[in-house]
């Protein structure tokens, strides 16, 4: 407790020395303050009508959404919903997508969105996917980036507080998703001081088809009870390797604020997935009984589908010698980041001043000697001076994160003393340091999570805001600050607020997704089964207590508008069809009193709302958005009778 | 002389391109459609720039009561049209083949240039007659209901050729590659004429 305290105190004390040296910092290159401003002001200006040079996926945290951006302006282009209900959409509320969110829970409308990460081949960018985990009940899911809508869902079962995924390797074999709480498996009711070597860390590999992007899990690996923070995948050439970082391998159940801060070092886990693949094809590993959804968007349907699954694969570390091995590092670190060539993991000791860097060739190296420091659980300990490469000594506190910019520098975050360190790979000399406002978490350089990062712009991602904006109560959204790093110097150039908390990002150049970006869906490939083809066939079903409008939608009248026949205590589903096909003309729905959000449909879609009207009366509807100049007489009106009313459905337009 | 026959071969030929390319292009423009909506006509029937222009365009027009646009039953045009073009192509290339054959009077080229032109201008005739139809016989149950600021009802024609302002929309209305084919073999059976006369002349 009290060696704690004064670690606390010498941090801040310490924060306090760098935040003023940080300043000393922009005074001196603020010479010529006003030549500086100005060009600053118009490298982030995108004229209007003009475009920006990339898009930036910003994680939303706990808005469990994944925001859209554009950089360099820090321009919102969009919320895409991905473990949230969003009733800007309908998504989750819509009979269509309410099964995306599914679980072995039960419907679980929100989540904690932390790492997307795009897909690649060949290490580079491809643009086809954008993947993003949710932390708190534990999902992955796999984002398209020609309708930038959320297609997959995959529960991971055995898992608890998904935290160091969801990351891919180089040709989007898998995507990762490690846990950051170790828990019992399979979960029992059991003593939670018996932890320790009880607990398991379930480590998911998950199959990535490359075709359609469709998600399986192929195997879970069982780990030791730590906590698995970070991880990245090896790249060029360690590809075929994955490492996470650990914290808490003193495996602590309670008050692990100190309890997991006790051990000197702690590990990265280098994984050999190669190797355990080889294993797994050839029958190797154990079918465990589980229960986890899978929940699969069609967008042919423009309807998601949720299957349980029952079985997943496991692996224990002791099955596969030779494919895992734990790389000591000290002080817990979180960050585990890859260089472009796949040469040094970066990890980043968050209670310390330093960066721990080690070499993939010096592992491998160590194995083939077979020079270990012990084992733990089976899993055997390389030397810490055997497999490192370096130390950077680099004047800040808490070191986060570090993303790259393909020119043989890295880019560090560090929590404590809000700046970003701009560093060299094999030097591990300190180039740069810039401050951030403040407590910078994860930072981005579009593409720097690859083997060819886009070392243009880099976005730092704030957690505390404070006084950057006009104040807005005491909950005000997060800060991220945009620096251009061509120069030796970085330079930072703008500053806006960020939706959410977000927790990583991805981005990549705007080319690479521009083309593919859908602006219609086509209504003759529409395979709703309550579509219509058009206006004419709409009609009204009553089946049982049910009762089906299949709607059309074109500008400006719904088809059918006027509806009697519903009756108090039907369920009344509103099967809307946009039958515009032309770009950003969507339609919107709702009826008075509904239980639930409106719905958005766009051109050539269908989705469904669900009524259940409680009281007799004459009840209107209109379209949500403002589609055209005769928007606001879109509108109609449904008859409700009461129960017992033995009146005939039936439907009309303009007479 | 043989050039001359040549030159009308090409002429004559160079006019079925409209069988291939369009015709003509009206393109609607506004500050919510910046990319335009298209129709390029054909010699055998309208089709969108992008697919679903024609569908899109039929949509705006609704609100002013304009009529859908013509399908190629509904004109008989885009039967007939087809028909003139094949038949004045095959007169064309006969005449260049006998004219290769044996010697004939280049005003052969020239007849063929002058009942072309007839029925070009015909043809642009009942093409405006056919803008200013559909621009003007509106529904007058239309949803909007628009005046000059002399009090008569407003035309909604595009123009033949050139740019003209259609309420918020800019109309812009000129000839495509099928077109300037048409043109262009026109041009080069004119040419055949002037080689003929001209050949006749050096041969005297």
């Amino acid at each position: 407790m009290k060696s704690t305290r004064i670690f606390i105190g010498a941090a801040i004390m310490l924060s306090f020395l760098f935040a003023s040296c940080g300043n000393q910092g922009a005074s001196d290159s603020g010479k010529g303050k006003g030549a500086l401003v100005s060009s600053a002001a118009e490298k982030v200006y995108v004229a209007p009508g003009e475009r920006d040079e990339q898009y930036a996926f910003l994680s939303g945290g706990y808005s469990g959404n994944l925001t859209v951006y554009g950089l360099p302006s820090g321009r919102l282009f969009k919320e895409i919903p991905v473990f949230s209900q969003f009733p800007t959409s309908g998504y989750g509320y819509s009979e269509e997508t309410k099964p995306m969110l599914n679980t072995s829970f039960g419907f679980v409308p929100w989540d904690d969105l932390h790492h997307p990460d795009i897909s690649q081949t060949n290490g580079e960018l491809d643009g086809r996917w954008i993947f993003a985990n949710g932390n708190n009940t534990p999902r992955i899911a796999r984002i398209s980036l020609s309708t930038f809508e959320t297609e997959e869902i995959m529960e991971i079962p055995n898992s608890a507080g998904n935290h160091s995924s969801s990351f891919i390797t180089e040709n989007t074999e898998y995507v990762v998703a490690g846990t950051r709480f170790s828990v019992p498996v399979p979960q029992r009711d059991m003593p939670i001081s018996e932890y320790k070597s009880n607990f398991k860390g379930a480590l998911t590999f998950i199959e990535v088809e490359p075709e359609h992007g469709h998600l399986d899990i192929k195997f879970q690996l069982l780990m030791p009870g730590f906590n698995y923070d970070l991880s990245h995948p090896g790249r060029d050439k360690s590809h075929g390797w994955f490492f996470f970082s650990t914290y808490n391998t003193e495996e602590a159940n309670t008050l692990l604020e100190v309890n997991a801060s006790q051990n000197d070092k702690d590990f990265i886990a280098a994984i050999n997935w190669k190797k355990i693949e080889e294993y797994v094809n050839n029958g190797g590993g154990t079918k465990m009984p589980a229960n986890y959804a899978h929940n699969v968007y069609d967008e042919a349907t423009h309807s998601a589908t949720s299957t349980m699954k029952k079985e997943v694969l496991v692996v224990n570390p002791s099955e596969v010698p030779g494919a895992i091995f734990l790389l000591p590092t000290p002080k817990s670190p979180h960050g585990c980041d890859v260089d472009p060539t796949g040469q040094y993991i970066i990890g980043s000791g968050k209670l310390s001043a330093d960066l721990t860097v080690h070499s993939f060739d010096k592992m491998l190296d160590a194995i083939a000697g077979e020079k270990f420091d012990g084992e733990a659980y089976g899993i055997p300990i390389l030397k810490f001076e055997d497999v490192m490469a370096g130390q950077v000594k680099s004047g800040g506190l808490g070191p986060l994160h570090t993303e790259f910019d393909g020119k043989g520098n890295a880019y560090t975050t560090f929590f404590i003393s809000s700046e970003v360190v701009k560093w060299k790979l094999g030097t591990w000399e300190v180039i740069d340091r810039q401050p951030t406002f403040y407590s910078v978490g994860h930072l981005m350089i579009p593409g720097g999570n690859s083997r060819k990062p886009h070392g243009k712009y880099l976005v730092a991602m704030n957690k505390i805001t404070k006084d950057r904006y006009l104040p807005t109560g005491p909950e005000m959204e997060h800060s991220a600050q945009i620096y251009d790093i061509t120069g030796e110097k970085m330079e930072l150039l703008y500053d806006f607020p960020t939706h959410g908390e977000p927790h990583y990002a991805a981005g990549c150049d705007a080319d690479l997704l521009v083309q593919n970006s859908k602006k219609i869906y086509r209504l003759d490939e529409n395979k709703h089964p309550y579509a219509i083809n058009s206006p004419a066939e709409a009609k009204v079903v009553r089946e049982g207590k049910e009762v089906h409008i299949y709607m059309s939608t074109i500008r400006s009248h719904f088809t059918p508008d006027n509806i009697e026949g519903v009756k108090v205590g039907d369920k009344v589903y509103f099967h809307i069809t946009n039958h515009e096909q032309d770009f950003d003309v969507p339609h919107g729905f709702s009826i008075i009193g509904a239980g639930t959000s409106e719905i958005l449909v766009m051109p050539g879609q269908t989705k469904t709302s669900l009524w259940e009207p409680e009281k007799v009366g004459v009840w209107p509807f209109y379209c949500t958005d403002f589609c055209s100049a005769l928007h606001q007489e879109m509108q109609g009106y449904v008859r409700v009778s009461p129960a017992s009313s033995d009146l005939e459905i039936s439907w009309s337009l303009g007479d | 002389m043989k050039t001359a026959s040549v030159s009308m071969l090409l002429g004559s030929v160079l006019i079925l391109g409209l069988f291939v390319f369009p015709m003509w292009n009206i393109r609607l423009g506004a500050p919510q459609y910046p990319e335009p909506l298209g129709i390029d006509i054909y010699i055998n029937g309208l089709k969108g720039e992008a697919e679903f222009d024609i569908q899109n365009i039929d949509g705006l027009n609704h609100y002013i009561g304009m009529k859908i646009l013509p399908k190629p039953a509904d004109m008989w045009e885009f039967t007939v049209f087809p028909m003139v073009i094949m038949g004045m192509s095959i007169l064309g290339v006969l005449i260049a083949m006998v004219s290769l054959l044996k010697r004939i009077s280049p005003n052969w080229f020239l007849f063929w240039f002058i009942l072309m032109s007839i029925l070009g201008a015909l043809g642009l005739y009942d093409f405006n007659q056919w803008l200013i139809e559909y621009g003007t016989d509106l529904d007058p149950n239309a949803i909007m209901k628009l005046v000059n600021p002399d009090g008569t009802p407003m035309q909604y024609n595009p123009p033949l050729i050139g740019h003209k302002k259609l309420l918020n929309f800019d109309a812009y209305s000129y000839p495509r590659l099928g077109g300037i084919m048409l043109f262009v073999g026109m041009f080069f059976t004119l040419l055949a004429f002037w080689l003929g006369k001209r050949s006749l002349k050096t041969s005297l």
